[in-house]
């Protein structure tokens, strides 16, 4: 395969924004990845979900230049 | 009167890199080699420095040069942490040797702990278990030329394919890199392994890689698989004998057996990052080989 580092940055950029556009209210918290479900871990075992919700919290707080309440998108359910 | 000039200069800012291949005695051949440069400058260049402006000049010149490779040290700094790197690169040809005897026969070493030195790791040069770089840069340049060559064996050789292949190979060991960073961040593992530690980690596999396709130029397809089989298996067991150490808790390094969901989940990463190299080696090497 003829990878370039183009198509990596290009496959990176893609996929931060994939996770940078889910939306709090709409999707995450149906699922059961909202932030307000990721309490409860107190102790030295936080467990792979936990780790993996802060991680979608903190790339789109990043994203977002630390606004976690700004409304993104409309139509994205 | 200007290649003197440069010559002289270039006696004075020798000391731009710094000599760690003598961990005692650099402070003194710096101090020497302070020592030699004004008098070497005094024999062919007194007409130069009887001058008064011409020597305000140098001095004038020589200040501002060493503020600039300040700026330019400081400002580097920041992104690459160069300091760092160059502990990497502290290696010499009996570490060297070793650690490639370790890469493709790893059976019969027994004792795989870095030894630290007052908190800090012990530079390669004294301990052949620290990772360097040297290798897995060097593995990697040797590997993109490799493949030029078995590319060229078979008629398939143009520059741009050199390129390609070190680009490809580059973005598949970034990806790895990063792969096994999130890996390690969701298992929340306490471990004092650094990004570069884990490049060094995965650049060791150009080792078996290069063994595997010069077998296979020099001998065939046969002897190409069953080099790369033995490659294969000496990484895996060097990985897992190295991460083992990194990853697993103190118990659990020793060979006994620890109950416990977090402990089972190290014991897979550990798995599952030693078992990529040998996908990795066969993926980059197996379309060298016809």
């Amino acid at each position: 395969m003829a990878f370039t580092l183009y198509s990596l940055i290009q496959a990176a950029i893609l996929c931060v924004n994939a996770v940078a556009v889910l939306h709090e209210e709409r999707f995450l918290s149906k699922i059961g990845w909202g932030v307000d479900q990721s309490v409860g871990g107190f102790g030295d075992e936080p467990g792979i979900k936990v780790q993996l919700m802060n991680l979608v919290r903190s790339v789109r707080t990043v994203m977002r230049g630390g606004c976690p309440l700004h409304v993104y998108t409309n139509w994205l359910v | 009167m200007r290649l003197r000039n440069s010559s002289m200069d270039g006696s004075d800012g020798s000391q731009l890199f710094e000599d760690t291949s003598r961990a005692g005695s650099g402070s003194q051949t710096g101090y020497r080699n302070q020592q030699a440069g004004p008098q070497a400058a005094g024999f062919p260049g007194q007409s130069l420095l009887s001058d008064p402006m011409s020597n305000l000049a140098m001095a004038y010149g020589s200040s501002l040069a060493s503020q600039g490779r300040e700026m330019v040290d400081k400002n580097l700094d920041r992104f690459i942490p160069i300091s760092k790197l160059k502990y990497y690169f502290a290696v010499d040809t009996v570490y060297v040797g070793k650690k490639l005897g370790l890469l493709v026969f790893p059976y019969m070493h027994e004792n795989w702990e870095v030894s630290y030195q007052q908190d800090t790791p012990v530079a390669p040069r004294f301990d052949v278990n620290a990772p360097d770089l040297y290798i897995p840069a060097m593995g990697f340049i040797t590997y993109v030329l490799v493949a030029g060559l078995a590319l060229g064996t078979q008629n398939r050789f143009s520059p741009e394919l050199l390129g390609v292949q070190a680009s490809s190979a580059l973005v598949w060991l970034i990806m790895e890199v990063l792969a096994v960073l999130l890996s390690l961040y969701l298992v929340t593992v306490n471990t004092d392994l650094t990004t570069i530690d884990l490049l060094a980690f995965s650049g060791y596999k150009y080792v078996g890689m290069i063994v595997g396709v010069v077998a296979g130029l020099l001998f065939g397809k046969p002897a190409y698989y069953l080099s790369l089989l033995w490659c294969c298996v000496a990484i895996f067991v060097f990985m897992i004998r190295t991460l083992r150490l990194k990853l697993l808790s103190e118990a659990a390094a020793e060979g006994r057996l620890v109950r416990g969901a977090r402990n089972q989940l190290r014991m897979y990463l550990t798995m599952s990052i030693a078992a990529a190299q040998p996908i990795f080696m066969y993926w980059l090497t197996y379309h060298l080989i016809r």
